[in-house]
Parts: structure tokens; C-alpha cells; sequence
């Protein structure tokens, strides 16, 4: 069952708006430069840290779609009454939502990379950092949107729980990205598999308590 | 297959009910009445596990499904499919036949008419082959086909040794026990 969960969680993302977060941040990606100027070495300098705030904003997006509307229609009461517990579904939803989101972000980063100036080598950095990122952002997104599922105005509210709870990823992940090294890398994967081990719980304690 | 045991039920600060008790043994129907607000739906969703009781116990010893007023189909699939996620990728043609909406089958969820889909959601409980049919107004929207195509699912389901907890303003018919909430 869970298995069918995850392909269902991939199905409905692709048919909703799963290219949308990309679209979204190669738009960023490509504002910066108009904003700060087509300086060369000041892109590739700041590169990096772009990037992943593109990421992170992007990752906002899809929150509002990833539990609400099954809390709504009774999917979530119904999965529970199947015996599925609630971190189960909340795994599912968290794999389901990563492989609609992490590809399609990492393919979106590849262009985006070009953009804010990094080529050659300096691109290896950035990707590898994203790669590792992604899983925790769809692990937050799933999380949030549990947190805030049924509120009024959540996609808002999901974007200001959101973000600093990000942060840890964001200042490890924006150095690794920036070419502090392996050092960063390796603390952005310890904190990644950090959320991600922790999310499910998060999201399977907020659905039950939504329901009361 | 389940046994409440002396429960009690707080919401929203309010005492719904208290003191009850009540067994359903295989082949038993339960019809839960009363006034608007007495906690009939929220008695449902106790025996299902989705609320717990302030006080006293609920057992349940069985496998369960759930038809309240939602309907928990996606609503972008085929209602063959989408009733398939719910009974292990089998499409239930059965579970359709018996609710009279066998031919509505490669129809999308989201173009079902209100009747229809409450049709479907009973087709859903069905499908799940569960013992424990819980159903919040089953009647509610169905039409005197839907309606004996209802009690002909319950005879059988309780002829098959399965048992019904039904929550209903209706006189459901046949040989059910009742349960009379908020007096």
C-alpha cells in the first residue's frame, strides 16, 4: 500500500504543477543578473548563495498541494482506517513529492548554473550541494504542509515555517555550493538526513492532531 | 468485532455522550440514532479509530471501512481506478455492479453527479472487502435504487458474517439493533 501511496503522491504531482517550482527558479536565477548587473566574476561570486535561495523559494510553492487537499476529501481517514499509520503516509508523501521535485530542480539548476555564471568546474559544487539539498526540502515542504493543513491562509503561513527552519541547510549548503569544500558538503548531508529522518514523524503527529 | 466499553466523548468542551455501551459480533447491524449534535458521526469515527474516547474503551478486532461525507477518490481518475487505489489495484467491478454503477467505470471522478458519487463512496467500502462497514447517512443523496441496492449490499455483507455500524435520521429497515444517542 504504501508503495501505491508513493506512485499516486508521483502521479497526481506530475499531473498537478510539478514543473512549476522549476519554471519559478530559473526565473530567479534569471533576475539576478538584471539586478545586480551582468558582472561576471560578482555572479560567480555570489553564484552559489543565489542558488540555493532560488531553491528555497521555489520549494514554497508546492506546499499547499501536498496534504490539504487529502485532508479535505478524507484520503488521510481513510488510509488510517486502512491501518496505514500516519508516518508511513507521511514518508510516502515525502519520497512521492522528492522524485516530482529533486529531478526536475536539479535539471532546472543545470541552466540556472549557466545564468549566475558558473561554469566548467565551479558547477560541480553547486549541483552536488542541490543534490543533497532537495531531499530535505521536500522532507520540510511535506512537514509544513501537514502543519499547516485545514488553516486558513496556510500556504503563507506554511512560507514563514518554512524558512527558518531551512536555514540550517541554507548556510551549509549555500557554502558548500559557494566551493567551501567537502567540509560544508558533509555538514549539509548531516543535517539533510537530519530532516529527513525527523519529518516523518513531524508529519505523521500534525495529521493526527488536525483530525481531533 | 467491536466492543465500547463505558465511553464517553468530549468536543469543542462539550460532553457529547457518556456511559455507553454496545457489542457487534459478526453478522450484527447497529443503527446509531438522534437529533443533530448528539455525536452520531463522531461515534462512527470513534469505532474507526480516528477520534479517541475521553473515557472507556473502544476494541475493534476487525478490519474496517469508513463511508462518512467525503468521498476520497481522486478526483481526476477513471472512478474504476481511482476505487482500484482503495482494494489493492483490482478494479472492483463487483463492488460497482452491486451500487448500480458498474457502467460509470472509465467516467472521471470529478464528472460524477452528487448522486453518482455517493453511490461511488458506498461502492468504495465495499470494494475495501472489510468486515466493519462504518457508514455516517448512508442514505443521504441516494435515489430508491441506490437506496435498495444499499440494503441488498448490507443483507449480503451481513449474511457473510460481516457486521454494519450505521448512523442514520432514516429507518434503515431489516433486523437492526438500535442506539439511541443525545437523550
Amino acid at each position: 500500500m504504501t508503495g501505491a501511496l508513493i506512485a499516486r503522491e508521483v502521479r497526481r504531482g506530475l499531473a498537478g504543477a510539478a514543473w512549476l517550482p522549476a519554471i519559478f527558479f530559473l526565473l530567479i536565477a534569471s533576475m539576478v543578473p538584471f539586478a545586480v548587473g551582468p558582472d561576471a566574476r560578482l555572479l560567480a561570486r555570489i553564484g552559489g548563495g543565489i542558488l540555493w535561495i532560488a531553491v528555497l523559494t521555489a520549494a514554497l510553492l508546492p506546499i499547499e498541494r501536498l496534504v490539504e487537499p487529502d485532508r479535505a476529501d478524507g484520503v488521510l481517514d481513510q488510509l488510517a482506517i486502512a491501518g496505514i499509520s500516519e508516518e508511513a503516509i507521511g514518508a510516502a508523501k515525502i519520497i512521492g513529492h522528492w522524485l516530482t521535485f529533486g529531478p526536475l530542480m536539479l535539471l532546472a539548476a543545470l541552466p540556472g548554473s549557466f545564468l549566475l555564471g558558473l561554469e566548467g568546474q565551479a558547477l560541480v559544487a553547486p549541483l552536488l550541494a542541490v543534490a543533497i539539498g532537495t531531499p530535505a526540502l521536500a522532507a520540510l515542504a511535506v512537514a509544513v504542509a501537514a502543519l499547516t493543513a485545514g488553516l486558513p491562509r496556510a500556504g503563507a503561513l506554511g512560507g514563514l515555517l518554512l524558512m527558518p527552519l531551512a536555514v540550517p541547510l541554507l548556510i551549509f549548503g549555500a557554502a558548500a555550493a559557494g566551493g567551501d569544500g567537502e567540509g560544508a558538503l558533509k555538514l549539509e548531508a548531516a543535517i539533510a538526513l537530519l530532516i529527513l529522518a525527523g519529518a516523518p514523524f513531524v508529519t505523521g503527529a500534525a495529521i493526527r492532531a488536525a483530525r481531533t | 468485532m467491536l466492543r465500547a466499553e463505558g465511553v464517553a466523548l468530549v468536543r469543542g468542551g462539550r460532553l457529547l455522550f457518556e456511559r455507553l455501551d454496545f457489542q457487534l459480533h459478526a453478522g450484527g447491524a447497529l443503527h446509531v440514532t438522534g437529533p443533530n449534535g448528539s455525536g452520531k458521526s463522531s461515534l462512527i469515527r470513534l469505532a474507526g479509530g480516528l477520534l479517541r474516547a475521553s473515557a472507556g474503551r473502544v476494541e475493534r478486532s476487525a478490519k474496517a471501512a469508513l463511508a462518512d461525507e467525503h468521498l476520497a477518490l481522486d478526483r481526476e481518475r477513471t472512478l474504476g481506478a481511482a476505487l482500484a487505489f482503495w482494494n489493492g489495484g483490482k478494479t472492483p467491478g463487483e463492488a460497482m455492479e452491486a451500487m448500480g454503477i458498474g457502467q460509470l467505470a472509465d467516467v472521471p471522478v470529478r464528472l460524477l453527479s452528487t448522486g453518482q458519487a455517493r453511490k461511488a463512496r458506498l461502492a468504495r467500502v465495499i470494494a475495501t472487502e472489510a468486515t466493519l462497514w462504518l457508514l455516517d447517512e448512508p442514505l443521504n443523496g441516494l435515489d430508491a435504487d441506490g437506496a435498495d441496492r444499499l440494503a441488498q449490499a448490507i443483507t449480503d455483507h451481513l449474511a457473510a458474517g460481516g457486521a454494519v455500524l450505521a448512523a442514520s435520521h432514516q429507518p434503515l429497515g431489516g433486523g437492526w439493533q438500535r442506539l439511541e444517542l443525545g437523550q
